[in-house]
């Protein structure tokens, strides 16, 4: 492994997303506080998902995994697709590094970006509403699951895209639609009929899920089973993503 | 030997953009590349680099198969890319310490990378954001970039293309003196009074095709003419005797210029023939083919 190229391309990721710090960690902290404050004053007094606990808190854990997986995404797809396109990937390209370590290099600043986004939230959050800890661990895990699936599916998106409107219909027409059919914002079992049988082979149900349970300790499917089905989805785009990388697709011709 | 290009094919679908391509490149040479547009020279040096990956074939730099053995390949390798990319996030120092980096270099090569900035007349630029210097200035970087990790083997792809006439003479000098410090040279462009002036041994393709590999001395005796270039005393038409018109090169008003065989066309008889004919001059000068007459006479004779 060349440990220091991966190091020295995972802080070069990371430092392209810092340097624009207002518009990749503030503008979605502050995108979620408004989607928080009217969504949760509006319905805090009509909507009760689970017993004795309020719909703010209800909503929180969501909204931060919505922009946690949001973010990893993000971060990835319009790095890479933004160095393809302008030709500076072929610094990249010409490098001693492996697929593996651009993979591991690339993935790890989206988790760091999404990280750094819930941990945002989260503190701002704490403005509007106490939210207790059920289980660190859970948290954690779904955490660094759900923003590495992401980050994969994020690499896949700008490998196979040829221009911003692809990146930009994935991001629109695949990541949104299944974020908002996820649960963030209400329980899948309050879904009508079909609906509610399709929530449950959206992945990102899954994450929202298990990453809810960490705070409230409550959940619609057993955490053990959404953090196995996560990590299934996860290996599953890593091996995809991997594959994508070693055929050289629209990378090396 | 520092390259060894062995049969290399390269097929995009029907195209076949390279073809049985096999030739060495020894260490310490500075060897051009040359060919029109379309030849295929930037897809060999895709496949030096891994950037494009051959059909067939193998490249070993330095001894290390481009293929198998990549990471070694790579580390020997530094490439100077034909487009003028540029990471616009980060300053000239930035670039170059993170381009390092990847090569496994941490601090222990800074001094290197300050050398070359001062080298490279790019020192006062250290601190500047990529994205605000000149096209000029960026092409320096990209030759900077492609030196952090000291590779004995340094490719130019058209390095020259586009820059001014006083960047250019400093790009050469630049070459030169990374040859003369032992770095192998592998020079793309279109100038090919750079080439003469620059390469030792050349190889030329065309439409995919290796059609000329010599020393550049042999590759001039290649084209055995010389052109005889007359000022005319009057501006009028002139009848040439017919021993002379198949030599004609271009005639324009008070100047005619005639193409003659090294060997074979004697000058005195020329003018004698000249003289009889009633074309009288005022001056005249030779010219020996450059790599131009060369490049055009070899190329075109492949596409016919």
């Amino acid at each position: 492994m060349n440990w220091y190229g991966l190091y020295t391309l995972f802080a070069k990721e990371t430092q392209r997303f810092m340097k624009v710090v207002v518009q990749t960690v503030l503008t979605p902290i502050i995108t979620v506080l408004l989607y928080l404050v009217i969504f949760a004053s509006v319905l805090q007094d009509h909507i009760e998902v689970y017993p004795n606990i309020s719909y703010t808190q209800f909503l929180i854990p969501g909204l931060m995994m919505m922009s946690i997986i949001q973010n990893a995404f993000a971060n990835t797809s319009s790095s890479l697709f933004q160095s393809k396109m302008q030709g500076s990937v072929v610094f990249m390209l010409i490098s001693p590094l492996s697929n593996l370590e651009i993979f591991l290099a690339f993935v790890g600043a989206a988790v760091l970006r999404g990280v750094l986004v819930g941990i945002g939230v989260w503190l701002a959050a704490l403005w509007f509403v106490s939210l207790p800890i059920f289980n660190v661990w859970a948290i954690i895990s779904f955490t660094l699951l759900g923003s590495a699936l992401l980050g994969a599916l994020g690499l896949i998106a700008s490998l196979i895209s040829d221009k911003w409107d692809h990146i930009s219909a994935f991001q629109n027409f695949v990541i949104l639609p299944l974020v908002f059919l996820s649960g963030v914002f209400y329980s899948v079992d309050k879904l009508p009929g079909i609906w509610n049988q399709v929530s449950y082979y959206n992945p990102f149900f899954y994450m929202i899920d298990g990453f809810r349970y960490g705070f409230l300790g409550v959940s619609d499917i057993n955490v053990l089973i959404s953090l196995s089905i996560v990590s299934t989805f996860l290996v599953a785009t890593v091996m995809a993503c991997l594959w994508l990388l070693s055929t050289g697709y629209k990378l090396r011709y | 030997m520092a390259v060894r290009i062995q049969q290399i094919y390269k097929y995009y679908g029907d195209l076949h953009a390279l073809e049985d391509i096999s030739f060495n490149i020894e260490a310490g040479d500075f060897f051009g590349l040359l060919g029109p547009n379309g030849a295929g020279k930037s897809t060999l040096i895709g496949i030096m680099a891994g950037l494009v990956r051959a059909s067939r074939g193998h490249i070993q730099i330095m001894g290390h198969d481009v293929h198998q053995q990549w990471r070694q390949a790579r580390q020997v390798l530094g490439i100077v890319p034909q487009e003028l990319a540029y990471d616009p996030f980060f300053t000239v120092k930035q670039m170059l310490r993170l381009q390092a980096g990847y090569f496994g270099l941490g601090r222990e090569n800074y001094l290197w990378l300050e050398e070359l900035l001062d080298i490279l007349g790019l020192a006062n630029k250290a601190n500047t954001s990529l994205r605000d210097l000149s096209g000029g200035m960026k092409r320096r970087v990209l030759i900077a970039q492609a030196l952090v990790h000291k590779p004995p083997v340094v490719v130019l792809d058209e390095p020259t293309a586009g820059v001014d006439v006083e960047l250019r003479k400093a790009l050469w000098q630049f070459t030169r003196q990374l040859h003369e410090k032992g770095h192998t040279i592998v020079l793309t462009t279109h100038y090919l009074e750079e080439a003469e002036a620059l390469c030792n041994n050349i190889a030329i393709l065309n439409q995919g095709k290796l059609i000329a590999l010599d020393t550049k001395q042999k590759l001039l005796d290649y084209y055995p003419y010389r052109l005889l270039r007359l000022s005319l005393t009057s501006e009028d038409e002139v009848n040439l005797p017919p021993a002379l018109q198949e030599k004609l090169q271009s005639f324009q008003p008070g100047q005619l210029v005639l193409k003659l065989h090294r060997e074979h066309d004697q000058i005195g008889a020329i003018l004698e023939s000249l003289r009889a004919a009633q074309i009288h001059f005022t001056d005249l000068h030779t010219e020996e083919a450059g790599l131009e007459e060369v490049f055009v006479n070899l190329t075109s004779k492949a596409s016919v």
